[in-house]
């Protein structure tokens, strides 16, 4: 069975829309939201309307920092990120923000855990950007394979059959065997404000008969989700990175 | 214990085909499968090598994801209950037999050598070194000779996780054969692979390993420094050609050996376009002052790590053009150059191969001499070099061929198989009777042509 992950959405309802059409060409079967649907984009209202009936309807989506930081206050945010945020929140209903503080901080399914940033503690928010976080976040848990977002930056590690950590960056759009009895972590790309120098949308495929997982690129109507950015009158900043991808 | 009869992933399992030090091969069968499979599961005895199961699980990722005459088609891999691979098994036999009765003869050696760069070529192309290159891992293929490689345990993809760069403190690889950089702990050099296919025709047409079978990092290190003795002091039937050819895959620098296993083999097959340099003329290794001087001098480091080892395809192709000196007029032969000049401007590492069609006729007798009794090929050959001295490229990027056959078209065709051209240049013909007698030979190549054509024509 084939599996769409979609992480770091962030407001962005034209590469949303994009992925979701492209993962259902692809034959994705389930889908699973990995945190931050709202955030620094324009259309945080709209983007709940179209995932909250995919959750209800059987999706499975966990917390991020910026869901939270929606619903309960910004801490440690970068001066962008606060102005967006607050914005966000003003922007959002009690219906809304309900839905974002039910969302659970980690889901487990079969031999997988899907989290947002590092499972050894995922409410501390730590960025899983190299081995040392990823061995962190393999060694506090015991699903075989963890899949999460956060970084914005695409990332596979895996354990050898010595206990060795080897870290890789997956190229787009090839399947990447996740072979088993070895455990292995997905660090997704962003859908909705890549930062690894390509400005496509970026989500994951996961193969469950095949067990392998991809990382695929999406192009998307990036002129236009800048230009509601600017409309909304959030900073411009937030607008110029979607286009070059960091 | 014999597993033989135990069904495993569906795959039944025969007698053992080959014990090798870090795997078992059985011969099997499947329902689903007519043709001969072999089926590896990895040695797990007590107080092995554990690195060999990551090995088994690197070749495991690897093998799935190959395709194309010179690899095994895998089958299906898993890991209940040992871990396992399904494979095709290649009709024919593996090189190890040879090495009793070396040296083999040059001509031999170097259509052995162009084989197994063949090989090298189409793995190269898909983002794999092998980095194990040796005797017993080429099989050669009953059905048409061509090189198959086996046991991709120690080899490296570049779209795939490296289980093994963590893996050693010491380098894995096989003494004889491991090119230098492969001693430092680089991996993902395609020039690694050349290095020891060097290694491999130096021992065939000498008899004697160019460093020896070293046990110790210290041995393998050696040859960082130490020239091994020429090919050609140890077996004099050994040409020059074959000897510059040898050398050049032995450079300690990846750099300083051929761009592309394609290369390689263009070389292999044309000895008499291999442009000669001092390699091909030493007798003798260096003085020992000059090998101590690099063993020890601060300032010998030879540069191992490239930034960005090159893509066969995309840095290195081999282009051809083909010149047709006899309909020619100045302005498309200069259309031509120009056109070459763009393509091989961009790309450093890419290699030139100027081609004439020499028509021989089926029915006559032909002669090798034209009505003022100059030798034709010979002449064809010259105003070839001639037309392609303006591009003024160095001698080892571009190489001259007049090729004799009845068409034009399944010349040039074959040629762009045979070497594995991958730009091939022409220009159109003008229009005339012969064009429309004939057919246009740039059509015909354009729609069967293996690589990209590009058609010069000038503007009406």
């Amino acid at each position: 069975m084939r599996i769409a992950l979609f992480a770091d959405i962030h407001a962005n309802l034209e590469a949303l829309e994009a992925c979701l059409a492209h993962a259902e060409a692809a034959g994705a079967r389930r889908l699973v939201f990995l945190g931050d649907l709202v955030g620094y984009g324009a259309d945080p209202r709209a983007v709940l309307a179209r995932v909250r009936p995919l959750v209800e309807a059987g999706a499975l989506a966990v917390l991020g920092n910026h869901d939270e930081a929606a619903v309960h206050g910004a801490v440690n945010f970068s001066p962008d990120a606060a102005t967006a945020i607050a914005w966000t929140s003003s922007q959002l209903d009690a219906e809304d923000k309900a839905f974002l503080d039910r969302l659970p901080l980690e889901v487990e399914a079969e031999d997988r855990l899907y989290v947002h940033a590092d499972a050894s503690d995922p409410a501390a928010w730590t960025y899983v950007t190299g081995p040392r976080e990823a061995r962190a976040s393999l060694d506090a848990t015991r699903a075989r394979v963890i899949v999460c977002g956060h970084t914005h930056v695409p990332l596979l590690c895996g354990l050898t059959a010595t206990q060795k950590l080897v870290a890789h960056t997956p190229p787009r759009d090839t399947p990447m065997p996740l072979t088993e009895p070895r455990r292995w972590l997905a660090v997704l790309g962003s859908v909705g404000q890549p930062r690894d120098g390509s400005p496509a949308a970026c989500y994951g495929m996961l193969d469950t008969a095949r067990q392998e997982i991809a990382w695929m690129r999406v192009p998307y109507d990036v002129a236009e989700a800048a230009r509601k950015i600017r409309a909304a009158g959030l900073p411009d900043r937030l607008a110029v990175r979607l286009a070059i991808g960091s | 214990m014999s597993r033989e009869g135990e069904v495993i992933g569906g795959f039944t399992l025969g007698p053992v085909a080959h014990r090798g030090g870090m795997a078992i091969l059985h011969e099997a069968t499947h329902p689903d499968h007519a043709l001969p499979i072999l089926v590896k599961l990895p040695r797990l005895a007590e107080g092995e090598d554990p690195a060999a199961i990551v090995s088994f699980e690197m070749e495991q990722m690897i093998l799935p994801r190959l395709s194309g005459p010179h690899a095994p088609r895998c089958l299906g891999t898993g890991h209940l209950p040992v871990p396992w691979i399904a494979m095709e098994r290649i009709a024919g036999q593996s090189l190890l037999p040879m090495l009793d009765r070396l040296p083999r003869p040059p001509e031999e050696v170097a259509q052995i050598g162009a084989r197994i760069a063949d090989a090298l070529d189409s793995l190269h192309r898909q983002g794999l070194v092998h980095l194990d290159l040796k005797p017993s891992n080429v099989i050669v293929a009953a059905e048409d000779g061509r090189a198959v490689l086996v046991d991709y345990g120690l080899s490296h993809h570049a779209s795939l996780p490296d289980l093994m760069e963590e893996e050693f403190r010491l380098p894995y690889g096989t003494a004889p054969y491991m090119a230098p950089e492969q001693v430092m702990g680089i991996r993902g050099d395609p020039a690694s692979d050349l290095f020891a296919l060097g290694s491999l025709m130096y021992f065939f047409v000498t008899d004697l390993r160019p460093f020896g079978d070293p046990q110790r990092l210290s041995g393998l290190k050696r040859r960082l420094w130490w020239d091994p003795k020429p090919p050609r002091a140890l077996n004099p039937a050994v040409p020059p050609w074959l000897q510059e050819i040898i050398l050049r895959c032995l450079e300690v620098e990846p750099a300083k050996r051929h761009p592309s296993a394609a290369q390689l083999a263009l070389d292999l097959r044309n000895p008499a376009a291999v442009p000669l340099t001092a390699r091909a003329e030493r007798l003798a290794r260096d003085p020992w002052s000059a090998r101590i001087r690099r063993r020890f001098h601060p300032d010998h480091r030879p540069r191992l790590q490239r930034e960005r080892p090159s893509a066969p395809q995309a840095d290195a192709p081999i282009v051809a053009v083909a010149v047709d000196l006899d309909n020619i007029s100045a302005e498309l032969a200069e259309a031509l150059r120009r056109n070459v000049a763009l393509v091989l401007s961009a790309l450093p590492g890419a290699r030139l191969a100027c081609l004439n069609v020499l028509r021989t006729n089926l029915l006559r007798p032909d002669t090798t001499l034209d009505g003022s009794g100059r030798n034709k090929h010979l002449q064809r050959l010259l105003e070839l070099r001639h037309w392609a001295e303006a591009l003024r490229l160095p001698e080892e990027r571009v190489t001259h061929h007049v090729l004799e056959a009845t068409g034009a078209a399944a010349a040039l065709l074959d040629y762009a198989e045979a070497n594995r051209v991958d730009h091939l240049v022409l220009g159109a013909r003008a229009d005339g009777i012969g064009r429309r007698v004939l057919g246009s030979v740039s059509a015909e190549v354009a729609r069967d042509a293996p690589c990209s054509v590009t058609v010069v024509r000038l503007r009406s």
